[in-house]
């Protein structure tokens, strides 16, 4: 097994190059039917969430409901690809999707800030795995990256992906909080070769969350991560992308930048608790010719 | 050396802010002598769409404004219109009026904001009632504004017509967007720079330059629009926003009058127009020594 890159010697990443190329693809123009089939797969692709101290069992089983019925006025709609909860509601949400298709995600490792010790965050994945989670989102330990401790981080997630056993892992950059490109880029490159099989963005808590530059990076790096191991890394933009052309806009950029095989659910996600309504707002305006209001769909 | 003047380029207003229409489309507007004085915004239906959601945005904070600060904002803009009074009259005569006529009209046009601004925390009391029920409840009814209203403004009456049909849709706590009138939108985009400067928050009221025929049938046709208010002259339009209105059941009103300079063209029942009742019943004992039950 070839050994792991040096993280410090990570590539640079051109700013002002990235936002051009980003301008560029925001050009796109996706119009009609392939509107129409976009939107569907940015449905699907979407990660319904609720993460706040104030969620209840109630509000979880409202919005797994959600997820399953997004608007039953109009035929043929997808399902989203699965709801990101808390651990304590990991059950809850289970059991209210029951073998609808609907994955249950939730975070984990002291999720938002994740200022806690390992043994704890283990704790906290196992707890969530053993509820039955189908994916674990994690947040890598910022603090300990921004001072340079690259090993740390690594191992780190490394041992929560032992951890979550057979369930996939999403590690979260917080990208708000690394201040360059260059470090969105080094710590891709970390969380991929620590075994993330996914790598997200941010927690929806700090802003500016999932801008198109730093996805770009992201995408690259998974990219560039393909082709020196052949491992296929999922993209999970989150906090921030609120309206479906924000949405379409991405899915230009991963197929641009990493083709069309990861244009499925498994290998791309929006982490979004708005977004949903606003891409059926657009939909039912393709359907009906009219433009909509919020008032004629479910608010969660 | 001579200077060469600097000629204003009008653009429209959405969300307290004047982009160019969306669509690049213009349209020439002359005066009397035939001559082209300005490029005026041909507005396409997606700029109708974003100010909508503009006015959407901004109608929790508006409608939840206390009548008296809506009234002191009403009076601040007709203070700003007063203190641009030489640049409307100048507009005014360019559109086609003569100078007498320009100055009356904008004189009304500041005093129908302060009439307006009066009313803000006074219509409730002449439209609520307290009801007598066969039961134990203090019952009563209050107006609430109906919410994102579209305005086909009046065609003739550039400034006064336009003043007339606004400010009574926004003392009662709605927002709007407001089509220009089609050849004189020379008033309406200044209204908009007096609007900017007059602590009215942005998206309240919103203006579009540009084609009745190619907007109105927006205004009636977008479900997020809650009422319609019409100021023009042919009857089809008016029937064909009825009809088109009745998707997601508009509140419809045809404000068409042959003077907007003469006093039946204010009053506070403009105001109830864009109002919706909303009733509560609130358990109580007896009211009064009376025994009265209300």
């Amino acid at each position: 097994m070839k050994s792991n890159p040096d993280f410090s010697k990570s590539p640079t990443i051109d700013q002002v190059g990235v936002e051009e190329r980003v301008a560029r693809l925001n050009t796109r123009s996706i119009k009609k039917e392939s509107k129409v089939a976009g939107l569907k797969l940015a449905l699907n692709m979407i990660d319904l969430t609720t993460l706040e101290g104030k969620d209840t069992e109630g509000k979880v089983r409202q919005m797994c409901y959600k997820a399953m019925h997004l608007h039953d006025a109009l035929p043929d709609l997808p399902t989203v690809a699965a709801v990101c909860v808390y651990p304590t509601f990991v059950a809850t949400a289970k059991a209210a999707l029951g073998n609808s298709g609907v994955k249950v995600a939730s975070v984990a490792t002291a999720f938002p800030a994740g200022q806690s010790t390992l043994d704890v965050k283990i704790r906290d994945t196992q707890f969530a795995v053993d509820c039955g989670a189908d994916e674990v989102d994690m947040v890598i330990s910022r603090g300990e990256f921004l001072r340079g401790n690259y090993s740390f981080v690594f191992d780190e997630i490394a041992a929560v992906k032992k951890a979550c056993g057979p369930a996939r892992l999403k590690v979260i950059l917080e990208t708000g909080e690394l201040s360059t490109l260059d470090n969105v880029r080094r710590a891709s490159d970390i969380a991929m070769y620590a075994g993330a099989d996914f790598i997200k963005t941010s927690t929806g808590k700090i802003q500016p969350a999932a801008t198109a530059p730093v996805t770009l990076t992201m995408l690259e790096a998974i990219r560039d991560y393909y082709y020196e191991t052949g491992i296929m890394v999922g993209m999970k933009p989150a906090g921030g992308i609120s309206s479906a052309k924000a949405a379409l806009q991405n899915l230009v950029m991963v197929r641009e930048t990493l083709g069309a095989a990861w244009l499925d659910n498994h290998w791309f996600r929006f982490g979004a608790s708005s977004l949903a309504n606003d891409i059926l707002l657009q939909l039912l305006k393709e359907a009906t010719g009219r433009y909509q209001s919020s008032d004629y769909i479910s608010k969660d | 050396m001579s200077r060469i003047g600097i000629l204003k380029t009008y653009k429209i207003y959405i969300g307290g802010q004047f982009p160019r229409t969306e669509s690049g489309r213009y349209y020439p507007l002359e005066n009397k002598q035939g001559e082209v004085i300005a490029n005026i915004c041909l507005s396409s239906r997606k700029d109708f769409r974003n100010a909508v959601v503009a006015a959407r945005g901004a109608f929790a904070g508006w409608s939840g404004r206390s009548a008296y600060n809506r009234s002191q904002i009403l009076y601040r803009i007709a203070e700003m219109l007063e203190g641009r009074s030489a640049q409307f009259i100048e507009e005014l005569i360019l559109t086609g009026s003569t100078r007498a006529a320009a100055e009356k009209e904008l004189h009304q046009a500041i005093d129908r904001l302060v009439y307006y601004a009066g009313w803000c925390d006074k219509y409730t009391q002449i439209f609520s009632s307290v009801n007598p029920v066969q039961s134990s409840h203090f019952n009563f009814s209050v107006p609430e504004p109906t919410g994102v209203v579209a305005v086909s403004a009046p065609q003739d009456s550039s400034l006064l017509g336009l003043v007339s049909v606004i400010a009574p849709i926004l003392a009662g706590g709605n927002v709007c967007i407001v089509l220009a009138a089609e050849k004189k939108p020379l008033a309406a985009i200044t209204f908009a720079e007096v609007l900017a400067t007059s602590d009215l928050p942005g998206g309240v009221i919103n203006i579009l330059t540009g084609k009745t025929k190619e907007i109105l049938p927006q205004m009636a046709s977008h479900m997020d629009v809650n009422a319609v208010v019409w100021a023009g002259n042919s009857a089809e339009e008016i029937k064909q926003t009825q009809e088109t209105g009745a998707v997601n059941v508009k509140r419809i009103f045809n404000w068409t009058k042959n003077d907007w300079t003469s006093a039946q063209a204010q009053n506070p029942y403009l105001i109830f127009d864009l109002q919706e009742i909303k009733t509560t019943w609130h358990p109580i004992e007896n009211i009064g020594t009376s025994g009265a039950k209300y």
